[in-house]
């Protein structure tokens, strides 16, 4: 198994956190990762994506042009990423911020309502972990018993006590998945 | 076995050279390797291992302090990207003519001038040529995992040491700035003054002994005659790592028809390119040289006489590929792919530069 996956939006929406726990989850079921970051000069407002790669096997190229999954989070990122998810790949997408909806036929394509719910719930930053959860639901590559070690590993000890939390935003999230196009 | 961590290849850096013993560190800041001394700045060494870590008010203080702590025999080290390894030239040339051991890291950003802040490897000729005035080279070890950043930190010094050589790790932003799975080095003692009096007691300064006369460190000689036989002898110390010294990775090469040959992340998304050719029934592998020097020419001439053409991609506008076309002594087409300036190539563009420029040629 290898999956190849663009987490995409602007800096500041916890786009590289969300990558790391995904990549911290893969390490917990001994799995290969790679954690790629690419942002602009600037900490905030600019874009920021980051590819994050797991496999069963040695990973090759941590640059890539094609993803098997795109979680995209704003208009510039859909822009960019929509063209580069993988014919039968998957799209995973953030409404808020949203001009233009993804039109392509050849690729499942998902909606996850992250920061209309996490605003509703009154903890807007959770916002991240909403939209990991409906990936987890659609693509259950990692247990979420691993990403909850993930978390552990991957936050410092003060913020331990904020993992119930993310993990409740996670169980969110699986459960607000809205199909846009399903092959 | 030592925990497996998610860590990037600069915060590596940092780990790898408190766990191998580093006696010192000196840097100046510069994007895209400033992890290295914040990394070690955080883990404060110097209450662990008594490791002094200094951020000097430059790069070119930064090689000289580094001169200074290896003419003590000490294991030291810097790191900085493209601009201050500019800067270091001076100090590495004095390094590699006084004949002193040492460790530099640098993460390649994209040039000429102060360029980008993005991954490039155009920094090839200065690395592996020399860099400084004089006929010298640096041991050059090209990482293409965070795990190498980890490993190479201690075969370096090892190197350095052995060979009494300034040692270069040639990283770039990818490498640096990435995170994987590694496996971090057992912890090793920083050497105790009486053992490098053990070690290095025929060249380093540890005091006048009085069994022997005062040793000198010094890369002056005004007797020309005096200087071409220490020229001499360290061509034969050069000639000794090309013999001895020359590491690299063959992929997929048994039943290779073409080559890509690549260091670093370059040789990461050739991988990938591979993969890709050989879904299409194109059957290519890569040759990564570990060290870019000592260079693996025989490797290279050996894999000539079976391939049809190479392919060099590099994030450059052609360096490495001069020594592959010497390797191959002219006898296939060789030919060079790359993106430049901080731009990295995709798999999708390798396998089209091969298509084009080696089989369709």
């Amino acid at each position: 198994m290898t999956e190849e996956i663009i987490i995409a939006g602007f800096g500041g929406q916890g786009v590289l956190s969300m990558g790391k726990i995904l990549a911290y989850s893969g390490i917990m079921q001994d799995q290969e990762v790679a954690w790629m970051p690419s942002y602009g000069p600037e900490m905030r407002g600019g874009t920021a994506n980051v590819t994050v790669i797991l496999s069963d096997e040695r990973i090759s190229s941590p640059i890539l042009t094609k993803y098997d999954t795109a979680i995209v989070l704003n208009q510039q990122s859909m822009d960019k990423f929509e063209s580069m998810v993988k014919p039968g790949g998957v799209l995973i997408y953030d409404p808020n911020g949203i001009t233009h909806e993804p039109t392509r036929k050849d690729i499942n394509i998902y909606k996850i309502e992250g920061t209309a719910i996490a605003v509703e719930q009154g903890n807007p930053k959770v916002f991240n972990m909403i939209v990991l959860g409906g990936f987890l639901k659609i693509k259950p590559i990692v247990k979420l018993e691993n990403v909850e070690k993930g978390l552990q590993k991957s936050l410092p000890a003060r913020h331990h006590k904020m993992i119930p939390m993310n993990i409740e935003a996670i169980q969110t999230g699986m459960n607000s998945v809205e199909v846009v196009n399903q092959l | 076995m030592a925990e497996v961590k998610l860590m990037k290849g600069n915060e590596v850096i940092a780990e790898a050279a408190i766990r191998c013993g580093c006696d010192v560190y000196y840097g100046y800041p510069i994007t895209p390797q400033s992890e290295v001394m914040e990394t070690l700045m955080a883990r404060k060494p110097w209450e662990e291992t008594g490791m002094v870590v200094l951020q000097a008010e430059s790069e070119i203080s930064s090689i000289n302090m580094v001169y200074g702590a290896a003419a003590c025999g000490k294991k030291a080290m810097t790191s900085s990207s493209s601009p201050g390894i500019s800067l270091m030239q001076e100090g590495l040339t004095y390094l590699a003519g006084a004949e002193l051991p040492c460790l530099v890291v640098d993460v390649v950003r994209g040039g000429p001038g102060l360029g980008t802040i993005q991954p490039a490897q155009s920094d090839y000729f200065q690395a592996t040529k020399g860099g400084g005035h004089g006929d010298y080279h640096l041991i050059v070890l090209a990482p293409a995992s965070v795990q190498e950043m980890n490993d190479f930190v201690g075969l370096g010094f090892d190197l350095a040491f052995k060979y009494r050589n300034p040692a270069m790790i040639l990283a770039d932003g990818v490498i640096g700035q990435m995170m994987e799975k590694v496996q971090l080095s057992e912890y090793k003692p920083r050497w105790t003054e009486e053992e490098i009096e053990k070690m290095s007691d025929s060249w380093a300064l540890t005091g006048k002994k009085a069994h022997r006369s005062h040793n000198t460190i010094t890369s002056l000689e005004l007797d020309s005659y005096k200087q071409e036989t220490f020229n001499h002898k360290l061509q034969a110390k050069y000639h000794a790592m090309e013999e001895n010294e020359v590491r690299f990775e063959e992929i997929q090469c048994e039943d290779a028809e073409y080559l890509f040959a690549a260091y670093g992340s370059a040789s990461r998304i050739c991988q990938k390119a591979v993969q890709l050719c050989r879904e299409q029934g194109i059957k290519v592998g890569i040759l990564r040289p570990i060290t870019l020097y000592p260079f693996p020419t025989k490797e290279i001439e050996r894999l000539s006489k079976q391939v049809k053409g190479i392919l060099t991609v590099e994030m450059s506008a052609g360096q490495m590929v001069e020594d592959v076309r010497l390797a191959a002594k002219f006898k296939i087409p060789v030919e060079h792919y790359g993106r430049f300036g901080g731009v990295i190539p995709t798999p999708e563009e390798i396998v089209e530069a091969l298509k084009k420029q080696i089989i369709g040629a």
